[in-house]
């Protein structure tokens, strides 16, 4: 407790069990800034997109620093219950906000380490009788001090068959969440209809989780703007004609059956570096210059299969 | 007679939170952990039995903290030893290992002397408490 806050306190007051007079107020924004949480959230918002998602964590960075300044201040307080669940779309940036998330919460000082541990059903259920406690908590003391990231977390309950292993993993799990809240945050990620089928069958789980976010799907533009970036980010850059044909790809592509968003449009970007690479080495020029090593034509996106 | 093995055993005994403080710096360094207990402290009992598996790429003490509690309940009056393993080439073996929980009342040992040929002595010593069998020797 700083000097500056003990003169700040009244004296005639006697709240706080611990016998100290606390502190009557706190500093939010020197609170923030010494979180250092606001170069997250601005990191954040760069991401294109994803607005809803992103002013969910806005508001649950806010609870977390009131949290912490209510503490400082000795008012009461139970360490809020921080588990979430992300459901959306593939492709939609579940894992790359729960990596935004872990550093969020690691510098609010809710978790102790701040590392994320990606795991799915295979990583939590064994295969044979007594094979999946040890399992799954194994990967519990991986993920304590961090946050654990069940992808696909429906695949964990199966309905169908009455002795899956899954069971017995969801109930160390919830017995870890319950238990050890201030040892690590669980986020669990999957299909949103298909949580919801998860959670109903499990309403243990479901009142275990604070918070609910939902992955809206990018819009075409949206789209675009991602794959532009992408490319910037690797040095490349689309000729006019690529642009067009880009233009013209994304609704096509997004009609198509397994459209898993900016992952399909990743990968369209990889075939079509594969393209462009195919296309140099076959071409008769003998000196290819780094503009032509840079540019994506139009051709070498309309070579894809969705405009055939 | 008080057994002094391992790291800091001529200390007072570790506190939960300097045990802590303990396996952090460990992890920090890279070292895989196990957990192990034994009811013989006869100093060349190298190999105790082993607490669960040993712990791998862990990030935070918090995960090895509840197994040395889970095996402290389970076996509150044996020896139980934390071990840190430093697999880097060069290396290879255990870096660190420290007693993390020790029988209340420790009975110490008897020196034998065994007299050989020509009255020459050998020298043994026996745990008084392995007389007992292996489970029922620290009451």
């Amino acid at each position: 407790m700083s000097d500056a806050a003990n003169n700040a306190a009244v004296p005639a007051a006697p709240n706080g069990a611990a016998g100290t007079p606390a502190p009557v107020a706190v500093d939010l924004a020197a609170l923030l800034a010494g979180s250092q949480v606001t170069q997250v959230l601005d990191q954040l918002d760069e991401l294109i997109g994803l607005l809803p998602v992103k002013a969910r964590i806005r508001e649950i960075a806010a609870l977390l620093l009131v949290e912490r300044a209510r503490k400082q201040l000795g008012l009461a307080g139970s360490s809020p219950s921080l588990h979430m669940s992300f459901t959306g779309n593939p492709g939609t940036g579940k894992t790359t906000i729960a990596l935004r998330m872990a550093e969020i919460l690691h510098r609010l000082g809710y978790v102790r380490k701040g590392h994320l541990i990606a795991v799915t059903r295979d990583d939590l259920v064994g295969q044979y009788i007594g094979h999946t406690a040890p399992k799954t908590k194994e990967v519990l003391k991986k993920a304590m001090g961090g946050v654990l990231f069940i992808d696909e977390a429906y695949y964990l309950y199966r309905p169908e068959n009455e002795r899956d292993y899954g069971q017995e993993a969801i109930e160390i799990l919830l017995q870890v969440m319950e238990n050890q809240r201030d040892d690590l945050v669980v986020i669990f990620a999957g299909y949103a209809d298909r949580m919801a089928t998860f959670f109903r069958s499990n309403p243990g789980m479901s009142s275990r989780i604070a918070h609910h976010l939902d992955f809206p799907d990018y819009s075409p533009e949206e789209l675009e703007a991602i794959a532009r970036r992408m490319l910037t980010t690797l040095d490349y850059r689309l000729s006019a004609s690529g642009l067009e044909a880009l233009h013209e790809y994304i609704p096509l592509r997004m009609r198509q059956p397994h459209f898993a968003n900016a992952r399909s449009l990743r990968n369209a970007l990889d075939r079509a570096r594969l393209r462009q690479a195919n296309r140099l080495f076959a071409s008769p020029a003998r000196e290819i210059t780094r503009e032509q090593l840079m540019t994506i034509e139009g051709e070498d996106i309309r070579a894809s299969r969705v405009f055939a | 007679m008080r057994i002094t093995q391992g790291a800091f055993s001529f200390l007072p005994d570790l506190t939960d939170a300097e045990v802590r403080a303990q396996i952090e710096y460990a992890l920090a360094q890279g070292w895989a952990i196990g957990v192990e207990y034994t009811d013989d402290p006869h100093p060349r009992n190298f190999y105790w039995e082993m607490w669960g598996n040993p712990m791998f790429d862990l990030r935070d003490a918090a995960g090895v903290m509840a197994e040395v509690l889970a095996c402290r309940t389970e076996h509150p009056r044996h020896y139980i030893r934390v071990s840190a393993f430093d697999s880097r080439r060069g290396f290879e073996t255990t870096r660190l290992s420290f007693m993390v929980n020790r029988p209340s009342d420790e009975p110490g040992f008897l020196l034998k002397r065994h007299e050989v040929g020509g009255r020459q002595i050998q020298y043994t010593i026996e745990s008084y408490a392995t007389q007992a069998p292996e489970g029922r020797r620290y009451p």
